[in-house]
Order: C-alpha cells, then sequence, then structure tokens
C-alpha cells in the first residue's frame, strides 16, 4: 500500500523550524513516513496525537479511526497490518496495559506495526503527569508469551523526526510491533521542529499479507498453535530474530564518557535532565558523562561492558522506582558500582536537584577509592 | 544564558498565547526555547498556565521550579506562582485584577493596569499583548524589535488584520515600562 506524502500539514517551508508539541510532531513525522492507518483512543498527555492525526488523515484520504476503546484500537492495527498498511496507534500508560494482548498478537503473528506510549504516572489510574514507569512493560514484551518489541526512547522533538521513521521502517523489516517509549513531557512539551530530514521508509516486499487469494496460494496468519512442537519451532524462530535485533539494532548516544569517571544512565526526558545536571558537574571538574539508551531493547548491555573496563562508577537515573536498573545491572553483572536515584508517580525531578544528589554520590565514592 | 518564564491566568485571558508568542518569537531569534503548557486537570474559568524556557544552549528541562520570571494574570496565580520565584526574581502583575499587598520582600513587582490600557485601544482581548510587551521591556528575553518585524509570522496565517492591534498593544505595554 503505496501513500503519496504531502508536507502541507505543517507551514512547510523547507530549513524553517516550527514550534509544534511532541504529540503533533509525532503526528506528522508519521504522516510524512508513509502511515496509511492510524487507530487511536483518547487519554491525556497524548490526546493532541490523536486530535492532529484525525485531522490530517482526513486530508490525506488515509484511515483514521477513533475506536471504541484501546482494545479495539490495537486490533484494528492488528488487522490493518495483516492486509499490509503501515499501522499505527497511541496511548499512554493504562491504555497500553490495554493494549497488550494485541500487541503479544501482532509479535505472534509476526506482523509489523508501530504503537506509542506516552507515559504517564502510575500505576492503576495514576495520573496525567509524565513518568517512566512502563519501562519493563515495554521492554520485557508487555503481553502474555515469549516475545520482544523493539523499544525506541526519544528525547526531544525534533528527536522523534528521526524515531518514528525508524520505528515504521524496523516494524517492516522485521515484521514486528515497535513501541515508541515517550512520556507526558515529550508530547505536551513544544520544541522548534524541522522534518526536513523525514523520508518514508522503504516498502519491503510484503509476501505474506492476506489480501484475497485470487491467482495464488492461500495464506494464513495466526497465532493459534496447538501442536506443541509446531508452537516450540515457532518461539525459537522468534527468539531468532530477537537475536538479530540485538545484534544490529541497538542505539544509544554517549555525553562526556571519554575522561569519565562516573557515567549516568538514563533515557528520554530523563537523559535531557541528567545531560543538565552533567553539563553543571563538570563545570565543577566533576568526571561525569552519560550513556543515553535510544533503543530500550535492545538495550546496549556491551557499551556499558565495555565501559566498565576503565570505569567503576554508574548511576542510573529514572522517572519510576527502580526499572531501568534492571537492565544496568544485567549489562554491568556484578562489575562496578552502580549508584540509583529514581521517582516515580509523576514526579519531574530538577537538573539542580540530580546535580546535588550525583555530586553528592560522586564525592562518597572518590572517598571510597582513596581509602 | 537561560531565562524561565511562568505565564499564569484565567483561562481565557490569553496566558497560554502569550507564552507561545514568546516561544515563538524566541525560535525565530536562534534561540532554544521549549514550551510546556500546564495540562493537569482544569476547569473551564479556571487557572490555566504554561512554561518558557529561553536558552542560547539545549535545554535540559522545559519545567521551572524556580522561574526568574512570572506572569500573573489574577489573584489565584498570583498568590501561587510568588512563592516559586527565584529570590531577586521578577513578578508581572495584571494590576486590573490583582492585589500585590502580600507580595514577597525578595522579589520585585511590576504591576501593570493592562485591561485599563487595553480598554483604550479599543478592546481588553489585547490584555494579554500589551503584558508580554511590558515583561520583553523589563526582562529582555528577547529583541522587541525583531519581534514587531516578525509579527506576521506569530500570529499565524489568516491574521494578518490583526497586526496592526497586536503590535499598538505589544508597544502600550513596552513603552510603559521605564527603563
Amino acid at each position: 500500500m503505496r501513500c503519496h506524502v504531502s508536507r502541507s500539514g505543517y507551514r512547510g517551508d523547507e530549513n524553517l523550524k516550527k514550534l509544534m508539541s511532541g504529540n503533533a510532531a509525532l503526528g506528522e513525522a508519521a504522516v510524512l513516513s508513509g502511515c496509511s492507518c492510524y487507530f487511536g483512543y483518547p487519554i491525556t498527555p497524548q490526546n493532541e496525537l490523536t486530535e492532529y492525526m484525525a485531522k490530517r488523515m482526513n486530508e490525506l484520504g488515509r484511515v483514521f479511526i477513533q475506536s471504541e476503546s484501546e482494545i479495539a484500537a490495537i486490533n484494528m492495527v492488528l488487522g490493518a497490518s495483516v492486509a499490509g498498511a503501515r499501522a499505527m496507534t497511541s496511548s499512554s500508560s493504562p491504555g497500553m496495559s490495554l493494549k497488550q494482548e494485541g500487541i503479544s498478537y501482532l509479535a505472534a503473528d509476526e506482523l509489523p506495526a508501530v504503537i506509542v506510549d506516552m507515559v504517564r504516572g502510575g500505576p492503576g489510574m495514576g495520573n496525567i503527569s509524565p513518568a517512566q514507569s512502563d519501562y519493563l512493560q515495554a521492554t520485557r514484551g508487555g503481553g502474555h508469551g515469549d516475545y520482544k518489541t523493539i523499544v525506541l526512547a526519544p528525547g526531544s522533538v525534533q528527536e522523534l523526526t528521526k524515531v518514528v521513521p525508524l520505528a515504521f521502517d524496523l516494524a517492516d523489516r522485521y515484521r514486528n510491533p515497535v513501541v515508541i517509549l515517550g512520556d507526558g513531557m515529550l508530547g505536551q512539551m513544544m520544541e522548534p521542529v524541522d522534518f526536513d530530514n523525514v523520508q518514508p521508509p522503504k516498502e519491503y516486499p510484503k509476501d505474506y499479507i492476506l489480501t484475497g487469494a485470487k491467482g495464488r496460494p492461500s495464506r494464513m496468519i495466526r497465532s493459534l498453535l496447538f501442536d506443541t512442537k509446531e508452537e516450540e519451532e515457532h518461539n525459537w524462530k522468534l527468539v531468532r530474530k530477537y537475536q538479530r535485533m540485538e545484534q544490529n539494532e541497538v542505539r544509544y548516544e554517549t555525553f562526556l564518557t571519554d575522561d569519565a569517571e562516573m557515567i549516568v544512565i538514563a533515557y528520554g526526558i530523563g537523559a535531557r535532565i541528567a545531560k543538565g545536571a552533567i553539563k553543571r558537574l563538570r563545570q565543577e571538574n566533576l568526571k561525569v558523562g552519560m550513556v543515553r539508551p535510544i533503543t530500550a531493547w535492545p538495550f546496549p548491555a556491551a557499551v556499558l561492558q565495555e565501559f566498565a573496563r576503565t570505569v567503576h562508577e554508574f548511576f542510573v537515573f529514572e522517572m519510576s522506582a527502580g526499572q531501568l536498573i534492571e537492565d544496568v545491572k544485567l549489562a554491568l553483572n556484578g562489575r562496578g558500582h552502580i549508584h540509583f536515584y529514581g521517582r516515580p508517580g509523576g514526579i519531574i525531578p530538577t537538573p539542580v536537584e540530580l546535580y546535588r544528589i550525583i555530586g553528592r554520590h560522586y564525592y562518597m565514592a572518590s572517598r571510597r577509592e582513596q581509602s | 544564558m537561560m531565562t524561565r518564564t511562568i505565564f499564569s491566568g484565567f483561562g481565557g485571558q490569553g496566558v497560554l498565547s502569550m507564552g507561545f508568542t514568546l516561544a515563538n518569537a524566541a525560535m525565530l531569534e536562534g534561540k532554544y526555547v521549549t514550551y510546556l503548557p500546564s495540562y493537569g486537570v482544569e476547569v473551564r474559568g479556571g487557572t490555566a498556565n504554561c512554561t518558557v524556557v529561553v536558552s542560547d544552549e539545549e535545554i535540559a528541562s522545559p519545567v521551572a521550579s524556580e522561574p526568574e520570571f512570572v506572569v500573573a494574570m489574577n489573584q489565584p496565580s498570583f498568590n501561587r506562582f510568588q512563592n516559586i520565584l527565584s529570590a531577586g526574581g521578577l513578578i508581572c502583575v495584571n494590576a486590573s485584577l490583582v492585589n500585590t499587598d502580600v507580595a514577597r520582600s525578595d522579589i520585585e513587582v511590576l504591576s501593570i493596569p493592562t485591561t485599563e490600557l487595553a480598554e483604550r485601544l479599543g478592546t481588553t482581548k489585547v490584555a494579554n499583548m500589551i503584558m508580554l510587551g511590558a515583561l520583553i521591556k523589563a526582562s529582555g528575553i528577547i529583541s522587541f524589535d525583531d519581534m514587531i518585524k516578525n509579527l506576521g509570522e506569530l500570529l499565524g496565517e489568516g491574521k494578518a488584520k490583526l497586526i496592526k492591534l497586536n503590535k499598538e498593544a505589544l508597544e502600550v505595554g513596552f513603552n510603559y515600562v521605564k527603563e
């Protein structure tokens, strides 16, 4: 299914930035990435994305449906993907929990899809403030069964324009659901953004889609495999695919790590706040750097292992009560000393707060070294 | 240099558009900028606020826990946000609606009778632009001249007939504040 891409949605002068919310920019990036079907159900703090798609998809003659529930939306995505569409849905934490069954089916059926989670404070209904507490749900599959989704964790509105086409590309390339893990702040805040480098991902041959079997042998997509041997084989096939993702799709950014004696690990909005803190620490000659996972799964474990040869102090910062730290512990596997600061519940720590805490831990660590 | 400003007031006073206009103007000047609206559980007629961070460098957080500037268009906003202003910070107050007797002693208060000034221009709808002009004069966050130059773009398509009125309002506010 090919889509013509129009740039008329935003004021389309090349090289000119526009002030846009993360939600709206994500919508435009999806449109430019050839998203042909969007299904969504309203929930704060991602409503502007659904709103944007309602307008733009209709303008372009593409499919927009406000579904009756999050569960319906993810299953519409499944249906559209079965038919070969580039399909997307979005929600926030409570809605993401509802979508997990559908994501498990997408993974089992090896169907491409892009699913956006603008995370808010939880558990339960929680609140509508930005949070990072869906990390484990997103990076461990989230639904039932042995499966993985690629998880992209952008940290700015501009970065969304890189991550969204990448998400559609990876989804098609691996025939797998891809999750964009944002948070309420990324969705709500406005920043200057341009779409100059957004190109629709290439079209992959889709020899599996169900388009009517006229003139060709019929196809079947299903996840019900009563034969245990067949199910086990299917699982191992999926595992081999996940291993290929782990080999090829790890993405991360380093910041001031060359001479670092302490490395902060943070992602998304958390990494932004950490960057502000690290800049202050550097002014006082504290050698602190950062590794920012862009793919929360596959996690940049090998990079941390490499740093652990020379660096002993690692500091995990997250807007949750201790989820990212599990991946850091697994990656370091007992090497190095891990410090932690996390705030759950929709609290947004300030760069100054983090600067003080990292600074204190840094001094504690250097005293320990000396003694 | 980085400045953090919170705009606050009743929903309908043009509080969000004040912040959005400043953020947009700063962007056109080539600065780093973030704009974060409050998206909490609000009621019609209740309070609205937004935070604008303008910087020469990448911005770590769009949240301002200790802003340098606050604009308070109504009393509840004044009472709430004067408390989080940095010591030595400036609060621009809509004098037409706000009593500043309870102001903290370690901050500066700039009172602008926006409603009265706006009425002289024929409509109270531009009270927010008068306030924005005053803030820019008192804070120097962005260049006022550049902003006036870019006003057509800032107001967006289809608002050409409003350029003159908004320009006047911005100038009234800007000139009201003495050096």
